[in-house]
């Protein structure tokens, strides 16, 4: 009997009992819409946390200072002095592998303008920090290489930092006074958020020296920015710079280093390898939901067999061998689940669109998830159409015939 | 075709034993049955309720194979076959005409007669017009396309006849056809029956009513599991004495 005349008998009798085949169907049209809508979610969280993290620049590499101790007491990274400005320059000079160095300064002020005062964050800086950490000027411009040279006293504002103090007038050319020392302003960055540390609108930035000898009153650094030439230069440039911070700091073989490198690329495939990971795990429990509907389908697919006993028993009286009724309930499950597969990818699939939508983001169905949710609906179409088939195969064609 | 072929017996069974076992303990359906049936013989199978005619018809009709005894249809030794050779010999060789007439529900006229030779591998255009034939043949040319809820009873039971015969049986087996069936019908299938004797087919019917015995040209009874009697037109020819 050819496959074709199985598949029409399948859809018949599926069709003579339209309400029930919806209802088996509903667990596949539930596991394979969630596994497909939540892969797309998992997908397009994956991309935000990289853009968020591509955001804080590329190929970054940022040195921090290590703990300080008092009297066996850790104060926590960062707080240690043994960074110092002499260190960055060192960096550029010594390692082929680093591309743009950014020394950074950071003291919390008080900004003064006119009437208006805000207490704020500042950083100090070189001319080539932007090259390292995108930060886009919406107004003016960024402090030069020779401002810095000279120590000008010129000062770029977080956007949140020139509202507050300019309100809607324009702040580029205005003189501002931080803890007593007037600055003019020449910039005003774009807005852009948090980094996820901190506020990067609410800061005011200036020339690293002017900052060290205007306001630390040392060489001390917070932090060293580095970009390495390429992605797979990371590694690469941190070793470097790890060996040349050790020489200049003069360790011993044994000693712990006095820094910490963080490396943007391992941030973000930690995050990334979290963020997969919660996508694995929804996209685990939405599978679960898709072997529940195979078991709601073993379970009409039984019901169905006893009560088409005496249709069995018909058609094997009449000459059906064992495959061919195997074949028919078998293929009966398929449709079943393959029919439910597929609604699910419409249901799925729109719910995907929907979330793109929402989040400003397309192409989140990926086909990799419409795939394999599709075939694993046919998989647990076959698995769980076996047992309630091989029933129906086994009857025997007398006991079928007489079962009222 | 040979004269050999032509005596050749339809049905041959040589000391057919069934027995069941139910509970525990060992029912002994059939008791040494011997019979042949010869083409184009017209049968009735008769006798009461436990008797053992619905057992020798299963059997006869390759749908359970003998406990010991050998059982031959068309030439071909059924008892050391497999489920699926039954399966094929029934297919081929059996046309089934069941007292509830066991039409496909759903399903229409043409569709159920068209069902053996689907099972058959015949292809599906010279399948349509066999069973179209077929239909034509017992005057359903009107109901090709209904289904059995849209058929009387005795037009269930010439489409069952249709889809029976349609694939050149060399045997029509019917159990109790007449069994559902009002007085009017019973007699126009008894009359169909007639006509297909007429047109050549071997014919066996297992019945419990005597009208319906009395259309046959040979009558074998049955009691406790043995042939009781074997007798043709009314008159005895041989009968199987068993002890």
């Amino acid at each position: 009997m050819p496959l074709t005349e199985i598949i029409r008998s399948a859809f018949r009798s599926i069709r003579a009992n339209r309400m029930r085949a919806l209802l088996t169907m509903l667990g596949v049209i539930v596991g394979v819409a969630s596994v497909i809508a939540l892969s797309a979610v998992g997908q397009a969280s994956t991309d935000s946390v990289t853009q968020q993290v591509e955001a804080l620049g590329s190929n970054l590499l940022t040195i921090m200072p290590g703990s300080a101790s008092t009297s066996g007491v850790s104060l926590g990274a960062g707080s240690a002095t043994t960074l110092v400005y002499s260190d960055a320059a060192a960096i550029t000079a010594n390692d082929p592998n680093v591309a743009q160095v950014a020394p950074l300064v950071q003291r919390s002020v008080q900004i003064v303008y006119g009437n208006s005062n805000t207490s704020t964050q500042l950083q100090g800086t070189t001319a080539n920090y932007p090259l390292v950490k995108p930060t886009p000027v919406a107004q003016g411009r960024f402090f030069l290489p020779q401002e810095v040279t000279a120590n000008a006293q010129v000062a770029v504002l977080g956007s949140q930092t020139a509202q507050t103090l300019f309100g809607f007038q324009s702040a580029v050319g205005q003189t501002i006074d931080l803890n007593g020392v007037p600055y003019t302003v020449i910039g005003v960055l774009a807005p852009e958020g948090s980094n996820g540390f901190q506020n990067l609108d609410d800061r005011v930035m200036i020339p690293i020296t002017t900052a060290m000898n205007e306001l630390t009153g040392s060489d001390v650094l917070n932090s060293i920015d580095v970009s390495a030439t390429s992605q797979q230069d990371m590694a690469l440039a941190q070793q470097e710079i790890t060996s040349t911070l050790r020489n200049l700091h003069q360790l011993g073989p044994g000693e712990a280093s006095d820094f910490r490198i963080m490396n943007q690329a391992t941030i973000l495939s930690t995050l990334q390898s979290v963020t997969q990971e919660m996508t694995d795990l929804l996209t685990g429990v939405a599978a679960i939901s898709l072997v529940v509907g195979g078991i709601g389908i073993m379970n009409i697919m039984l019901v169905s067999v006893t009560e088409r006993t005496r249709e069995i028993g018909i058609r094997k009286a009449i000459g059906a061998k064992r495959s061919v009724i195997m074949a028919q309930f078998l293929v009966e499950s398929v449709v079943l689940s393959v029919g439910g597969g597929l609604i699910g990818v419409v249901l799925g699939g729109g719910g995907a669109a929907i979330a793109g939508i929402v989040l400003h983001k397309s192409g989140l169905v990926s086909l990799s998830a419409v795939l394999l949710s599709v075939g694993f609906a046919i998989v647990i179409g076959v698995v769980f159409g076996v047992y309630p088939a091989r029933k129906a195969s086994a009857l025997h064609p007398i006991e079928a015939l007489r079962y009222e | 075709m040979s004269h050999e072929a032509l005596s050749q017996p339809i049905i041959r069974m040589q000391d057919i034993i069934r027995e069941y076992v139910v509970g525990g303990e060992v029912m002994r359906a059939l008791n040494g049955v011997t019979l042949s049936i010869l083409r184009n013989e017209f049968v009735a199978i008769m006798g009461p309720s436990g008797s053992g005619k619905s057992t020798t018809m299963n059997i006869m009709g390759c749908l359970d194979r003998p406990t010991a005894g050998d059982y031959q249809i068309d030439g071909n030794s059924v008892s050391a076959l497999q489920e699926d050779e039954l399966a094929q010999l029934r297919n081929m060789k059996i046309g089934f005409i069941f007292q509830n007439f066991n039409l496909l529900a759903r399903t229409t006229a043409l569709e159920n007669v068209e069902l053996p030779m689907m099972y058959a591998g015949v292809p599906p255009k010279e399948r349509r017009e066999r069973a179209t034939e077929a239909l034509i043949r017992i005057g359903l040319q009107d109901r090709l396309h209904n289904r059995p809820n849209e058929l009387s009873g005795g037009q269930q039971q010439r489409v069952s006849i249709a889809r029976a015969l349609v694939n050149r049986p060399v045997l029509l087996l019917a159990d109790e056809p007449t069994g559902a069936l009002d007085t009017r019908n019973t007699a126009e299938i008894l009359a169909l029956f007639e006509d297909l004797h007429a047109q050549g087919n071997t014919v066996v019917i297992v019945t419990h009513e005597n009208e319906v015995g009395a259309h046959a040209k040979r009558i074998i009874r049955f009691r406790d599991g043995c042939i009781e009697s074997d007798t043709a037109n009314g008159a005895m020819v041989m009968t199987h004495a068993t002890d």
